[in-house]
């Protein structure tokens, strides 16, 4: 089975999904190819080699929104080479390049998977749905390349299988006005703490809190605990926290050792981004708030009330 | 500016979502609702068109139904709505869905298509992208600011990091988060308007595009279910059981 893996670099580096995925497709061929779509490196070439690359079509950006000249350039390698299988992670890009190539090809692709099984020729994608309570297979019935978008986290990300890749670099193909788009600016937020996707604990805030100035207990309890700040969407949307903090569907997906949930009523589209965390704690002054149904500890009050001495006690142990 | 807004009609997501025994699609009452996501894009394009001397255009594929959520998106001043609603297209995958909403969108004259980034029963989020590379226009995705000038569009584009901003010229699609605009909620005379609006439901016979099954649910099961703990009402103590808690899990 010919499995390709698409990797977009984020910030001078293979995007960390890429590198779970890449450890994933390991466990499916001898041999997994990674496109990479970035201006691309030798460190990051070998960071690729040092997780099982044994290709990388390496693809150049330059200041163009490359989604549908990169979609143009993977459908001709494809049909180059003929891969069974392209994996995609769910980020923004990954998922414009996904849905374009499958325009393009004229192939149907299945997004939102956590896990992909092959079976000889046949393969499978898992989906959990409603929030995780329920998991559906969906089997492909077409033609190759079967393509594939995974949530983040689906895989652990483990270096193996170690080989020098051979890099082979196809230029971005004129598509004319559909690759007109241009990306004038980028704005990187200052954030402060550990990264979200890899703290061992996370305290996040929900509608609930009330307010924005509120959301100073969240901070005050993250710095005590190095926890990382999460929110829900609906925090984001009301401008409180920047998008990056977001948990869930349409954010980031977490599974730290331990979960705080304060102010979180526990949304499907939430609970899909931290369902898998180790211990869950939840406050929220509605008992019947679907988050108590997968907490370890729930507190059924005003978090606002609650918070404070939590952090008075914290504060007194150190 | 002629501007389209993909909507959509789902199941109001305040009742839990059950899958079809036989066929394993999602139950669809006949009084589905504007799904959330799709005020954001209603509200965009009507700003746009505001400002342009322009109108704005639903475009809905799924089943027709009572149609209140394409009047919710009517009342709020779109100017008409096409709906296309086909018994073949029960189950229909994203593939299937962009390619029935470009033949539909392909009949318009459009210089902005809006889009959500993902649909709220679906969630699968490359719709969008899809549409945009059959109507061969540039895809401007994750929106959380959109402004227009002399035919250029510019967006803040979010990324795992911040923002990136891209712009482009017009026909372009545009996929914008909830984030992007504060939705108007349907006034009194609106919501009158709305009921004698055009909606043009059609099927696919209309359009010429006869989809094709790639794919097939080979399985549904329940998840295993998380063991809930204990749920304790705060007596003012309640924080000593947190950081009871946290030293259990070893953290502090």
């Amino acid at each position: 089975m010919k499995v390709w893996v698409f990797i977009e670099e984020s910030q001078g580096e293979p995007d960390p999904i890429g590198l779970e995925l890449l450890t994933k497709a390991r466990t499916l061929t001898d041999a997994p190819a990674v496109t990479y779509l970035g201006k691309g490196s030798d460190e990051a070439f070998a960071q690729l080699g040092s997780y099982g690359a044994t290709t990388i079509y390496h693809i150049p950006t330059d200041d163009h929104l490359p989604s549908a000249a990169a979609a143009a350039a993977l459908a001709a390698l494809s049909g180059t080479y003929d891969p069974d299988v392209i994996m995609f992670g769910s980020t923004p890009t990954d998922r414009d390049v996904a849905g374009r190539l499958s325009a393009r090809m004229g192939l149907p692709v299945i997004s939102n998977g956590v896990d992909v099984l092959v079976d000889g020729e046949s393969v499978t994608v898992v989906n959990e749905i409603f929030g995780g309570g329920q998991i559906v297979e969906t089997a492909f019935a077409g033609r190759t390349p079967y393509l594939v978008v995974l949530r983040p986290k689906s895989f652990p990300a483990e270096p193996g299988g170690q080989t020098t890749p051979t890099v082979e670099t196809v230029a971005l193909p004129d598509v004319g006005h559909a690759g007109a788009a241009l990306v004038t600016g980028s704005h990187v937020e200052e954030r402060e703490g550990p990264q979200l996707e890899d703290a061992s604990i996370v305290v996040a805030a929900g509608r609930g809190m009330g307010s924005a100035e509120n959301l100073s207990l969240i901070q005050r309890l993250a710095e005590l605990l190095g926890a990382a700040q999460g929110a829900t969407r609906a925090v984001v949307d009301a401008g409180w926290v920047p998008y990056s903090s977001q948990v869930g569907q349409t954010g980031k997906t977490v599974k730290p050792d331990v979960y705080i949930a304060c102010g979180i009523s526990g949304a499907m589209q939430h609970v899909v981004g931290m369902k898998d965390a180790k211990v869950i704690i939840a406050i929220n002054k509605d008992e019947e708030a679907p988050i108590f149904a997968l907490s370890d500890l729930g507190i059924v009050g005003d978090v606002n009330k609650v918070l404070p001495k939590l952090i008075e006690a914290l504060e007194a142990r150190k | 500016m002629n501007v389209v807004v993909c909507t959509k009609q789902i199941p109001d997501p305040a009742a839990p979502y059950q899958l079809d025994a036989e066929t394993h699609f999602l139950e669809r009452p006949t009084d589905q609702i504007l799904d959330d996501t799709d005020r954001y894009g209603v509200e965009m394009g009507l700003q746009v068109a505001e400002q342009t001397d322009g109108s704005v255009t639903l475009v809905s594929m799924g089943p027709a139904g009572t149609l209140q959520g394409i009047r919710q998106a009517l009342a709020m001043g779109a100017a008409k709505a096409i709906v296309i609603e086909d018994p073949a297209l029960r189950g229909a995958d994203s593939w299937t869905t962009a390619q029935v909403l470009a033949a539909a969108i392909k009949r318009e004259e459009f210089d902005l298509v809006i889009a959500g980034t993902e649909s709220t029963d679906g969630s699968a989020g490359v719709l969008p992208q899809q549409l945009a590379e059959l109507l061969g226009v540039p895809s401007l995705t994750f929106a959380k600011h959109l402004e227009q000038e002399d035919g250029t569009i510019r967006i803040q584009r979010q990324t795992g990091y911040g923002y990136d901003v891209v712009e482009s010229p017009t026909p372009v699609l545009v996929t914008v988060t909830s984030g992007v605009v504060e939705p108007r909620y349907p006034t009194f005379k609106g919501i009158m308007e709305a009921k004698k609006k055009s909606i043009d439901v059609i099927g696919l016979g209309d359009l010429g595009v006869s989809p094709t099954l790639t794919q097939r649910i080979v399985e549904v099961r329940s998840a295993p279910e998380r063991v809930s703990g204990e749920v304790i009402e705060d007596d003012g103590q309640a924080y000593q059981r947190i950081v009871q808690a946290l030293e259990q899990a070893k953290v502090i």
